[in-house]
Parts: structure tokens; C-alpha cells; sequence
């Protein structure tokens, strides 16, 4: 926040601040740099939250749906589209149940304990070169780790509050859950973070803007394995399933929630939305190439424009990045949804097993594994496309050759043949498992089962 | 009055005020709550200080882990659904005592140390900050020692939230 204030007051505004007030210097006034920060924080990602978390829970039930070979939500809009507008309707209507032997201050307050967080975790996040809330927040993937890390207390809180049995062990389940898993999370970024040498969100953008085999995923093996660890850990601590234990309908209920109506209901689902998408956001900048297309072909334009000076060029770039980044997030968002109707729930013991003597020593070895890589493997760095001392030529095998990356370069392009290889094979699969299964399309728009119900009373 | 200005009060007001409800009220988890704000009024004022780094940490160790673990270890040890704390007189008296002397000590180290001194150093250039290699340099060499030793601080908390838990059952 420091230094968005300091940009406005000093004058060295962003691209996106320039295109807004302009170039001059005149710094503005105390209040309305204030009221600037604020508005320009926390409208956009109202907005992106609330939308995020509509869409997420349409597209959840429609892909369980056609996972489980039923349409789905399809009445309420042109492919059930409303459907999450027509809940939030039900869930502002709905009455707002506090049990009468809770803790009221607390129980009242967890789900906003739960949502801020997620909330926050938003600024830090690269939609572009230029397009993200806070660009200088250099401990930024620390930022967000630290602030989804509090989500739990939300969570926890709520179970403690409601006062009930399925509500306690649920949030007693998620303090385990989360607690455990924060370890392995921590230590497969840091395997991105030492070979990306920052912390900076938007630097480690602007690192992988060469092209596929520049993405941090294929920068050794180590990143690789590092990226699948990232996600399950990452699932756990989102309590997606088949981690979802704090919330396992068939034994707590609903666990954490149980006691929760209406709208304060409606934040848990918005925070638990708008975190999936934040995981998936991370995964995407710290792994896939954050905004940047497999062709390096906007790290290769943004440097040009940048030289140039041409705004409207960067305006684009940043506008396709974020489309592309949304669109990888997005992404990660699907796979998650995808296992949660796929696979079945462990019990909590075996939750806590998989962690701790599974995924925690395989994280550490990932971490020495990099570690002990980047000692005798030397890798490309600085910027790629960009001019000459920070900067390197990503398709130039001369230059490669010259600063002596070759073995890096051929466990790059050994790593992204892989990568693009179970991609395409999994896409093939999935096109596969659609093409031969059960149709539902049709019965999308066959008429309602109760019409002709409708019509014999219709006709008595 | 300049926007940091009046953040810094909103932060300090919001750490300042939760910090009186942590020591005057009596219920456990309702305590962890009010600290929560306490310590992310804090690390509101670490961010208004440019350090980024220190207030993630204060958020991932204080409220991401020294809380949980209070607030687990009083869900496991506890049988009542909200425990409540009854200081005894002389308990009152020694966490008086101590409180006053930490005032003291803190407040005569404010006034007796050279400000002036500390602000006149070279500023760190606008668009960088400070940079994360020298800092992770640092704690692993020339602060390994204290790096380490402050580890031990959830053990701590976490014993500390079960001897509280566990103190309330000792009059019955």
C-alpha cells in the first residue's frame, strides 16, 4: 500500500495509472490518494470476487453434472446460466439463523474472517506486466501464502462458534488439515521461488515470457515435480475434495457451515470460490508461464512497447495477458472441480498420513533435489526479450551455447516435449470420455417431466 | 495530514484497542479473536513501513500459526464449550507487575534512543525496496542462531494454551 501511495505522491505512475490521470507529476491530494488506493483496490475485486464466485459455483454444478451424466443447472437462463444470480436472490431472502447457544459476536464475524482474507490475497496477483494491484509488493507469493493462511481462523471460528458437535470437529478437522499441509505448500514454492530467484509476483511474470520452455514448470525437473505437489498440497489446504473433510456432508453434516444460512452462508461459498481461483492463480504465475502465451510472443512485444514507449501497445499486452492468465487459472480451477466428482474422500487419519509421511519428505527431496540442481546446472537468468544486461534471447541455441545453458536447455525442451505430452494426452482422454458418453445434450431440451402432468390437470 | 498518517492511526487505533479487549476479556477464543486484530493491526504497520516481508511474517507465524495452535489446543484440552479464564488476585498482581515494568522499559528506551540517527541513513530506492537475497542471506548466516531459537516459539504457545485450558479444571 506504501508504495502505491509513494507512486501517486512521486509521480512514477504505473501504465495503467498513467492511462488513467495522465503523465503530469502534480502529486494529489492526501484524501483523495487515499480514497484512489481504496476505490481502486477494492471496487475491482468486489466485482471480480462476487463474479469469480457466481460463475465458479454455475460451472461446479455443471460439470458435476455432466460428470455424473445428468445436464446439470438448465432452466433458470440459456444453459442454467442464472442459476447462481437465482440462489444469490434465495440466499439474500433467506432468514438469518443465529443458534441460540452460539457465540453470537464470533459467529457473526467468522465469515467475514473467512472471506477478507481471500479478499486481500487478490492484490497481489499478476493479471499483466502492468496490470496487477500491487506490482512492488516484492514478498508477494509470501503475501499470499501469509494471508490465506489466516482464512483458516475464519473457518475455525465458525465451527467453534456454532456450538455444535459436526460444526467443531469439522473446523478441529480443517486447523489439522491446514496446519499439516501449509508445509509442503511452503516448500514447493520455495522450489519456484529458488529457481526463479524472487519473490515478485510480477517478476516472476516477467521470467517466464520466453516461450514454453521458459515457464518455471519446465525449467528443471525438480519445478516439475514441484508443480504436482503444489496442487495436491494446494488442494488440501483449499479443502477441496478429496480433502474436503472439514465440510464432508456424509458424516458432519455440513461440518463448519452447518449452522450458517443465508448470506453469511453465502460468504463461506464466495470465499471458498474465490480461494480455488487464487490457488489457481498462483499455480499459473508461479508455474505456467503466468500471463504469457507458449510462444513468448507477449514477453516479446512487451519488451518491444516498453522500449518504444507506446501505451496503447502495453494497454493491449496487458489486457491479452490477463485473459490468457485468467484463462490458466481458470484452468486449474476446472481440474479441481474435475477430481471433487472423480474421486472419493479419505478418512482424516489418512488425510493426515498422505501429508506428513508421503508428500512432506517427498517435498523436502524435491527442495534438496533443486537445490543441489542449481548448484552444478547453470540456468538462464534475467528477463527474456528484454535488452541486453538483465536480459537473454529465449530461441537463440548460439546464445544458449555461448553462456553455457546447454544442459539446462536440454532438460527444458526434454521437460516441455513431456509436459505437452500428458496435456494432450489427458485433453484426448477427456475429448474421448465425452464423445462416448452417455448423451445428455438432448435431453437439455426436452420439456419439463411434470408438463404433461400439468396438462391432464390442466384438462380435469 | 498525509495518507500514511492517517493509516497509521487507523492500524495503531485497530492494534492498540483489540490489545485492551485481549486482556480484559475473559473467554479464550474471544481473546485469540481480539489478538488476531492486535496482530493485523501490526502488520498494517509494517506494510505502511514498506516492509512487506515482516508483515507477511507476522501474519504467517502470529496469526497463521501461534493463533491456530492456541485456539486448537483449547478445543482439544477443554470440556466446556467456552472456557473461561478466572484470574486468582496474586495472578492479576504479578501480570500487573510485569506489564508496568515492559511499559517502562519500553517507553524509556523510546525517549533515550537517537531517532535522528536512524533516519538519516541512506533510503532504499522507491522501486525496490529492500532486496529479498540480502535478507534471506542474512537469516540463514550472520542471524542463524536467533533464526533458530525463535522456532521455538510455537512449542511454546502450544504448551501455553494447554496449561491455560487445563488450569480451569484445577478448583473443581
Amino acid at each position: 500500500m506504501q508504495s502505491v501511495l509513494a507512486s501517486l505522491a512521486d509521480g512514477s505512475r504505473t501504465v495503467f495509472q498513467r492511462f488513467i490521470f495522465g503523465d503530469s507529476p502534480q502529486p494529489l491530494s492526501p484524501w483523495l490518494e487515499l480514497a484512489y488506493s481504496l476505490a481502486i483496490i477494492a471496487v475491482p475485486i468486489t466485482g471480480l470476487v462476487a463474479l469469480i464466485g457466481m460463475i465458479a459455483i454455475w460451472g461446479e454444478r455443471k460439470v458435476a453434472g455432466h460428470i455424473q451424466s445428468r445436464p446439470g443447472p438448465n432452466r433458470v437462463g440459456p444453459f442454467g446460466l442464472f442459476q447462481s444470480i437465482a440462489d444469490g436472490i434465495k440466499l439474500i431472502l433467506k432468514e438469518d439463523l443465529i443458534p441460540r447457544q452460539a457465540d453470537r459476536p464470533l459467529f457473526r464475524m467468522a465469515p467475514y474472517l473467512a472471506f477478507a482474507p481471500v479478499f486481500a490475497a487478490f492484490v497481489a496477483l499478476p493479471f499483466g506486466p502492468e496490470m496487477t494491484f500491487e506490482p512492488r509488493l516484492n514478498a508477494g507469493v509470501f503475501f499470499i501464502l501469509a494471508v490465506l493462511s489466516v482464512e483458516v481462523m475464519g473457518v475455525i471460528l465458525a465451527g467453534w462458534a456454532s456450538n455444535n458437535k459436526w460444526s467443531v470437529y469439522g473446523a478441529m478437522r480443517e486447523a489439522c488439515q491446514m496446519v499439516s499441509y501449509e508445509i509442503p505448500l511452503g516448500l514447493s514454492i520455495i522450489v519456484a521461488v529458488m529457481a526463479a530467484g524472487t519473490l515478485n509476483m510480477v517478476q516472476l511474470g516477467l521470467l517466464q515470457g520466453g516461450g514454453l520452455h521458459t515457464w518455471l514448470i519446465f525449467r528443471n525437473p525438480f519445478t516439475f515435480l514441484a508443480f504436482i505437489l503444489f496442487f495436491v498440497a494446494s488442494l488440501a489446504s483449499n479443502k477441496r475434495a478429496p480433502f474436503d473433510l472439514p465440510e464432508s456432508e456424509s458424516e458432519l453434516v455440513a461440518g463448519f457451515h452447518t449452522e450458517y444460512s443465508g448470506m453469511r452462508f453465502a460468504f463461506f461459498f464466495f470465499a471458498e470460490y474465490a480461494a480455488m481461483f487464487v490457488v489457481g492463480a498462483v499455480a499459473a504465475a508461479l508455474f505456467l508461464g503466468a500471463w504469457h502465451d507458449p510462444f513468448g510472443l507477449l514477453g516479446y512485444y512487451h519488451q518491444r512497447f516498453t522500449a518504444q514507449g507506446a501505451l496503447g501497445g502495453l494497454v493491449a499486452v496487458n489486457l491479452i495477458g490477463a485473459a490468457i492468465f485468467t484463462a490458466k487459472a481458470s484452468l486449474i480451477v476446472f481440474v479441481q472441480m474435475w477430481l471433487r466428482w472423480t474421486l472419493p474422500r479419505p478418512r482424516i487419519d489418512q488425510v493426515l498420513y498422505a501429508c506428513v509421511k508421503v508428500l512432506l519428505p517427498m517435498a523436502c527431496v524435491v527442495m534438496l533435489g533443486a537445490a543441489v540442481w542449481q548448484l552444478f546446472v547453470a540456468e538462464p537468468v534475467g528477463i527474456p526479450w528484454a535488452p541486453a544486461p538483465v536480459g537473454y534471447e529465449p530461441f537463440s541455441l548460439a546464445g544458449y551455447r555461448a553462456a553455457g545453458w546447454t544442459a539446462s536447455l536440454v532438460a527444458q525442451i526434454i521437460l516441455s516435449a513431456v509436459g505437452v505430452g500428458l496435456f494432450l494426452a489427458v485433453c484426448g482422454w477427456v475429448m474421448y470420455a465425452a464423445l462416448h458418453a452417455r448423451r445428455v445434450r438432448p435431453r437439455l431440451f426436452e420439456p419439463s417431466p411434470i408438463a404433461d402432468k400439468r396438462q391432464e390437470i390442466a384438462g380435469a | 495530514m498525509s495518507s500514511e498518517a492517517v493509516l497509521f492511526y487507523a492500524f495503531g487505533g485497530l492494534a492498540a484497542a483489540s490489545a485492551v479487549v485481549v486482556v480484559a476479556s475473559r473467554n479464550i477464543v474471544r481473546m485469540a479473536v481480539a489478538l488476531l486484530f492486535a496482530l493485523g493491526g501490526v502488520a498494517g504497520l509494517y506494510f505502511l513501513l514498506a516492509a512487506e516481508f515482516l508483515a507477511a511474517v507476522q501474519l504467517v507465524i502470529y496469526a497463521g500459526g501461534t493463533l491456530i495452535l492456541i485456539v486448537f489446543g483449547v478445543m482439544l484440552t477443554s470440556k466446556s464449550p467456552f472456557t473461561r479464564l478466572q484470574p486468582r488476585p496474586i495472578e492479576v498482581g504479578i501480570a500487573l507487575g510485569i506489564g508496568t515494568l515492559l511499559l517502562a522499559v519500553l517507553v524509556s528506551g523510546i525517549l533515550l534512543a537517537d531517532c535522528a540517527g536512524a533516519f538519516a541513513s541512506e533510503p532504499l530506492p522507491a522501486d525496490q525496496g529492500y532486496p529479498m537475497q540480502t535478507l534471506g542471506q542474512a537469516l540463514l548466516g550472520d542471524f542463524l542462531l536467533p533464526f533458530e531459537l525463535v522456532s521455538v516459539l510455537l512449542l511454546v504457545v502450544m504448551i501455553g494454551a494447554a496449561y491455560l485450558a487445563k488450569a480451569r479444571r484445577r478448583p473443581e
